[in-house]
């Protein structure tokens, strides 16, 4: 079987203009024909040399942190923008969910945009004629039909947009994440209508953060990391270079610069991470007690309280925690200077797994945060499977669609 | 898996304007025309009544104050003719231009997402400065009539004739504009103050014959609507013109044709990034 999409060492390159504004000015042109050797421009390769292949009926997750090169990739698969090296061949029609309600116009009636907009995506007047009554049903607009669509609230714009898209059939259907901005509902959608087209057999290449979503629905994983892919590998492997990446190339400390000219009641200066024996480590156990540090200075003298989130890495919020039991009433004063605080993260408390933090510095009343810093110290929890974990132990592969894994004190006694 | 068609996706290579792809796409360029015809109607108020008026008000402004002040002679042609003759041709082109010209500015949303021959953008851009000539067209027969102004049958020719001619320059020209627009920013302030001097620069409101001197006449015709403009009124008059002059007018459209074309292909695959 031939793969229905063979890409071909593809690379693309922009020019960065340092400094310029990100639009070109034809001032700025002439008065550059003046200027001599203002070497202004500098290359940035989104990706380098992507290469793999992708058989019919596959659903791929492509992986990778912002920036790694994952929306170029999508951008030139759909032809938006041209690679600069390389070559894809590809054996279907391929749609991208990425142009969901591309060219809507207000002024248009609901009828009249679906026409449009199913045209810009590639479909023939006689498809959009065939189907309009499914379109139209699946958005449940019908009464709205020939009402312009500024008069329609988001949500039905929404569903009309997304009723159009559902109805288009390319073999191969490009999505990302961007989707998921939507209310709940509609990403249930979503996801749902994926689910339809991946066990339809046709083939899906499908960005995102969420590695739940693509363990849920795809069958094999490309990772890039700086516009350089791994080539196909399995979700597992995939998942896991993912999470891993966020950590192995951190140390489990942070220091974090003021920004100049922001003057903030308090400010986070440093963050670590300490494991049972006081090391800095970010590779931690979930049998012993983990430490957050913060340091951070007070500079007006007002009350500060600290707080951490931890959120794990489908980007649930698992708890907030702030120093709510110790000695704060509200309005008090507190010296000027650097301070020290540490919280503990229980042994047996959480599950293995992937995680990040949030650091904030907050005033309970009047109710204020300070400084905040999302998406840091990043962390690994591991089961160590052996006697001391031995409450969970081996279980613990089972225990996947739980948030939390506390270790609890049971009573049990026989009664009869 | 249906045996379907190969597509390929290559680095860009400027290549050469590739028809198939447009008729193949000629549905969305329908589409496209038809949405900004019925936005610019149902905008504004007069609706197809402004593609009458906006002709013949100025046809009433020209009569009136240039017409009959500088008392040049339009021929046998009375004045009100002549100068909504020249007008509405003039209309198409420049609205034309100018709406091709910022079309793929106005549409950088889609460009942005979806996949398409761009050349549809201006191409939908001049059909509707087409629609709203042809609605003015009405107007300019029922002034014929009015002014019982005798037409050769030689309209059948030559009319279609100047109206291609039209296109053949608002296309070229809008664009070499859309293209401009989307590399610099700053170029769009240039194009109104443009428009406005080739106005003068074409025998609109004026019959060529005013001018003295041969180099200004060829000057004149360089102007790609000059040869546009003659032969729409050719059929209204026995004066003939001089026919190198229509040539190099002819051909100076088809070659700002070549380069609008060329330089919009060069660019095209790279609209995306900027915009």
């Amino acid at each position: 079987m031939k793969p229905i999409l063979e890409i071909r060492s593809i690379s693309k390159k922009f020019k960065i203009n340092q400094g310029a504004s990100p639009y070109l000015s034809l001032r700025d042109r002439l008065s550059d024909l003046l200027t001599i050797g203002s070497a202004r421009k500098e290359d940035f390769w989104a990706l380098k040399n992507v290469d793999f292949d992708v058989n019919p009926g596959d659903s791929i997750g492509i992986i990778g942190k912002n920036g790694a090169g994952k929306s170029t990739l999508l951008k030139i698969l759909s032809k938006i923008t041209p690679p600069t090296e390389g070559r894809i061949v590809s054996r279907g029609r391929i749609a991208s969910l990425l142009e969901v309600g591309t060219g809507f116009h207000p002024e248009l009636t609901g009828r009249e945009n679906v026409y449009l907009n199913g045209s810009i995506l590639g479909m023939k007047r006689k498809e959009i004629n065939h189907r309009f009554d499914e379109i139209i049903d699946f958005a449940g607009t019908e009464k709205f039909l020939d009402t312009p669509l500024k008069h329609y609230s988001s949500g039905m714009q929404l569903r009309l947009a997304f009723a159009v898209a559902a109805f288009l059939e390319p073999e191969i259907l490009v999505i990302d994440e961007v989707l998921a901005v939507g209310d709940a509902e509609f990403q249930k959608k979503c996801l749902g209508k994926m689910e339809d087209v991946s066990k339809s057999g046709r083939t899906i290449l499908f960005v995102s953060h969420s590695m739940t979503a693509i363990q849920s629905l795809c069958n094999k994983t490309v990772f890039i990391d700086k516009g350089v892919s791994t080539g196909i590998l399995s979700v597992a492997d995939g998942v896991h270079r993912y999470l891993m990446g966020n950590i192995l190339t951190k140390s489990g400390e942070e220091r974090f610069e003021t920004t100049p000219g922001v003057s903030r009641a308090a400010q986070i200066l440093e963050a670590r991470l300490l494991d049972n024996n006081g090391r800095v480590s970010n590779q931690l156990l979930t049998c012993d007690d983990t430490f957050v540090e913060i340091v951070w200075e007070n500079t007006k003298g007002v009350k500060i309280t600290p707080s951490i989130e931890l959120v794990n890495y489908d980007g649930v919020k698992i708890f907030w925690s702030g120093d709510t039991a110790s000695d704060w009433d509200g309005a008090g004063k507190m010296d000027k200077g650097k301070y020290r605080s540490r919280v503990c993260l229980p042994a047996n408390f959480l599950k293995a797994g992937e995680y990040s933090l949030i650091l904030g510095l907050y005033t309970q009343s009047p109710y204020e945060y300070h400084h905040i810093i999302l998406n840091t110290l990043h962390f690994s929890l591991t089961d160590p499977m052996d006697r001391r974990s031995l409450a969970r132990g081996e279980m613990t592969s089972q225990f996947e669609k739980f948030i939390l894994l506390p270790l609890l004190n049971w009573n049990n006694q026989k009664i009869e | 898996m249906t045996d379907s068609e190969e597509y390929v996706i290559e680095p860009a290579n400027g290549g050469l304007l590739n028809l198939k792809e447009i008729v193949q796409y000629h549905e969305l360029l329908y589409f496209f025309s038809l949405r900004d015809i019925m936005v610019k109607y149902k905008q504004t108020v007069l609706g197809v009544l402004w593609a009458v008026l906006q002709p013949l008000l100025l046809m009433l402004i020209f009569t009136m104050f240039v017409g009959r002040s500088l008392r040049f002679s339009s021929g046998d042609i009375s004045y009100p003719v002549f100068a909504f003759s020249g007008l509405i041709l003039w209309l198409a082109f420049s609205s034309g231009i100018i709406n091709a010209g910022n079309s793929m500015i106005q549409n950088s949303q889609i460009i942005k997402k979806v996949y398409f021959p761009r050349l549809i953008i201006p191409m939908s851009a001049i059909i509707v400065s087409i629609i709203d000539f042809l609605v003015a067209f009405v107007v300019f027969i029922a002034l014929l009539i009015f002014y019982q102004q005798n037409v050769g049958w030689s309209a059948i020719l030559y009319w279609p004739l100047a109206l291609l001619l039209t296109i053949v320059a608002s296309l070229g020209l809008g664009c070499l504009l859309a293209a401009l627009n989307i590399k610099y920013r700053d170029f769009r302030y240039a194009i109104p103050f443009g428009i406005q001097a080739l106005l003068f620069l074409s025998p609109v409101i004026y019959p060529v014959s005013i001018l003295e001197s041969d180099w200004m006449q060829y000057v004149l015709a360089v102007n790609p609507m000059y040869a546009a403009i003659i032969l729409f009124r050719l059929p209204l008059t026995t004066v003939q013109p001089s026919l190198p002059l229509v040539y190099v007018s002819i051909t100076s459209g088809l070659l700002l044709l070549i380069a609008g074309l060329t330089y919009f292909k060069r660019t095209e695959t790279y609209f995306a990034d900027l915009a």
